[in-house]
């Protein structure tokens, strides 16, 4: 477990020193910038416009990093040559990719812990005060989390077996599909016959972000409800650890020389 | 059992059981978030804003709202609600992220126009709606005539402008022959079960859609009765005045000479006589007829034959 837990630290040292967390600049900007100009061009959206753009840039600022740091995970550590040191050493493949997988998740973890930050601070500059609904903005964050579970288990499955090129377009592409989930299980629910089964199995094997968003939401102050709270996060945990465990055992057999 | 195979089974045994584990929460987060999807739309519901936001692939996600206008049509008439706000919006973003997509005016019309629990009950909004996509689409006749449809089934019948729908749709090039013939119709405002059965027969005839013709069979089939309940009931009439009584049964119009028969619906069920008024036998199998349902009767779903 120790040897899980040294390499998901080095990973985000790893992170930290290719300067990732640079991007909390260009969010701070973005945000800030917006707490000040809306309140100047618009009426009355002053807290709508901070919630849905803060929330909006977290998820995407996240997700950049989430595969484009994941897909190179495997791959980066093959082209340096470390990997084989690495493994040459009394750890197992599969602690390796679980390492990596915590490392990443922990960065982006870190990183929206500051967006947060920014989020409540433009919030508080905005309005003035808090108000017992923003507690909401935190549920939303916390699916904005259990994304990137699942986008970097994603990432990794794809860099295990894949191009870092290909595995970015692949985890995006799901992504996007990801996204119009809900939409893809109505068109199963319309569909007829063998359509019906291509399309009900489609729609079950790609990760459901769309009950992950609740964006919209929150920015209308209502409540998330428990049960949704607790199914996302079963979800998240259960899709995160099918595609790692595909990870696992396409790189268990994976000819490394 | 060596290190590697010992993995292998155990992430093997994981990822199935984390698959079936996937599966099953998805399915329980369907039932917490039944309409959570349409709920979106609130947030988003400036049809500019969202063609702005599409960034130019305008025609897949006009394709995606129509897709969600059809489930939430069809999610609140299965439950015969009255209510379908999300309805409208739905249609204008549709329709405004593909002005050419015709069924979306076609069949969002005929969701939109109809009394609710068959419809929203906004024929406004679909007058509006089919004049937004004749704008968009003037050589398409199949608008006009939409247009002339809703008029014509309205509440209150207005057959001058269902008149000149038909007739502005007869001046398209390649229109269908029908919409002339219409056109006079209205404008002589004769024979309701007439018209109402020549528009039906249009509509069955100019569709290849399965849903839409039987929807115009199951009308035929509702004006083939209301027309036989008319005639009967002109019948028993006729008898009350002659006798000062209503006839008991059929058995008296026929001994009377008034019948050559006991009537039949179209489904060659005999018709009931009950104290002097004509009533389906299976008033569930004609979901849309006004006459020959008996008293306090509730009506059901639409069926199709």
């Amino acid at each position: 477990m120790s040897r899980v837990v040294r390499i998901a630290a080095n990973t985000f040292r790893e992170a930290v020193r290719d300067r990732v967390l640079y991007n909390l600049i260009a969010f701070a900007l973005l945000l800030s910038g917006a707490a000040i100009l809306v309140g100047q061009i618009s009426v009355g959206i002053e807290r709508l416009v901070v919630v849905n753009l803060g929330l909006t840039a977290v998820s995407l600022f996240g997700v950049v990093i989430a595969i484009f740091i994941g897909i190179g995970l495997v791959s980066k550590e093959m082209e340096k040559r470390t990997l084989y040191t690495v493994l040459s050493r009394p750890v197992r493949r599969w602690e390796f990719i679980v390492g990596k997988f915590l490392g990443l998740t922990g960065t982006l973890f870190v990183n929206t812990f500051f967006m947060a930050i920014g989020v409540f601070a433009a919030l508080l500059y905005v309005s003035h005060k808090f108000q017992s609904s923003d507690a909401w903005i935190l549920v939303a964050l916390f699916f904005i989390v259990l994304q990137f579970l699942i986008l970097c288990a994603l990432a990794l499955l794809f860099s295990s077996f894949s191009s870092p090129l290909l595995s970015a377009v692949f985890a995006f592409s799901l992504f996007v599909i990801g996204s119009f989930a809900e939409d893809l299980r109505g068109f199963a629910r319309m569909s007829r016959g063998l359509a019906q089964g291509l399309a009900t199995t489609a729609a079950y094997l790609v990760p459901n972000f769309s009950a992950l968003n609740v964006i919209g939401q929150v920015a209308h102050e209502q409540p998330i409800s428990a049960h949704l709270i607790a199914y996302n996060t079963a979800y998240a945990l259960a899709y995160s650890a099918m595609a790692i465990c595909g990870a696992v055992l396409i790189f268990e057999r994976r000819n490394l020389k | 059992m060596s290190g590697s195979r010992k993995v292998t089974v155990t992430t093997s045994v994981l990822l199935l059981f984390s698959l079936a584990s996937s599966v099953f929460l998805l399915r329980r987060l369907d039932q917490v978030r039944t309409s959570a999807t349409l709920e979106e739309v609130l947030y988003l519901n400036s049809p500019k804003w969202v063609r702005r936001l599409s960034l130019g692939y305008t025609g897949l996600l006009a394709d995606i709202y129509w897709t969600r206008a059809v489930q939430y049509f069809g999610s609140k008439h299965v439950t015969r609600a009255t209510d379908y706000k999300l309805l409208s919006p739905l249609l204008e973003i549709t329709t405004t992220l593909d002005p050419k997509l015709i069924v979306a005016y076609q069949f969002g019309a005929n969701f939109l126009a109809p009394k609710p629990p068959n419809g929203a009950g906004q024929p406004d909004q679909a007058i509006a709606l089919v004049e937004y996509g004749i704008r968009n689409n003037p050589d398409n006749w199949k608008l006009y005539y939409e247009l002339g449809f809703i008029y014509y089934y309205m509440e209150s019948k207005d057959y001058a402008k269902a008149a000149e729908a038909f007739e502005r749709g007869a001046k398209v090039p390649n229109a269908h022959p029908f919409l002339r013939v219409l056109a006079a119709q209205m404008a002589q405002h004769a024979g309701e079960i007439q018209t109402a059965r020549m528009l039906w027969q249009t509509a069955y005839a100019t569709t290849q859609d399965d849903l839409i013709r039987k929807n115009a069979v199951a009308h035929l089939r509702a004006l083939k009765v209301d027309e036989d309940i008319t005639e009967l009931e002109k019948l028993v009439a006729a008898y009350r005045q002659q006798t000062g009584l209503p006839p008991s049964s059929f058995n008296v119009l026929i001994g009377a000479g008034r019948l050559l028969g006991v009537p039949v619906d179209p489904d060659g069920k005999p018709y009931r006589l009950v104290d002097g008024r004509i009533e389906l036998r299976n008033p569930e199998d004609f979901p849309f007829v006004e006459k020959g349902l008996p008293p306090g009767y509730e009506p059901g779903l639409p069926k199709f034959h």
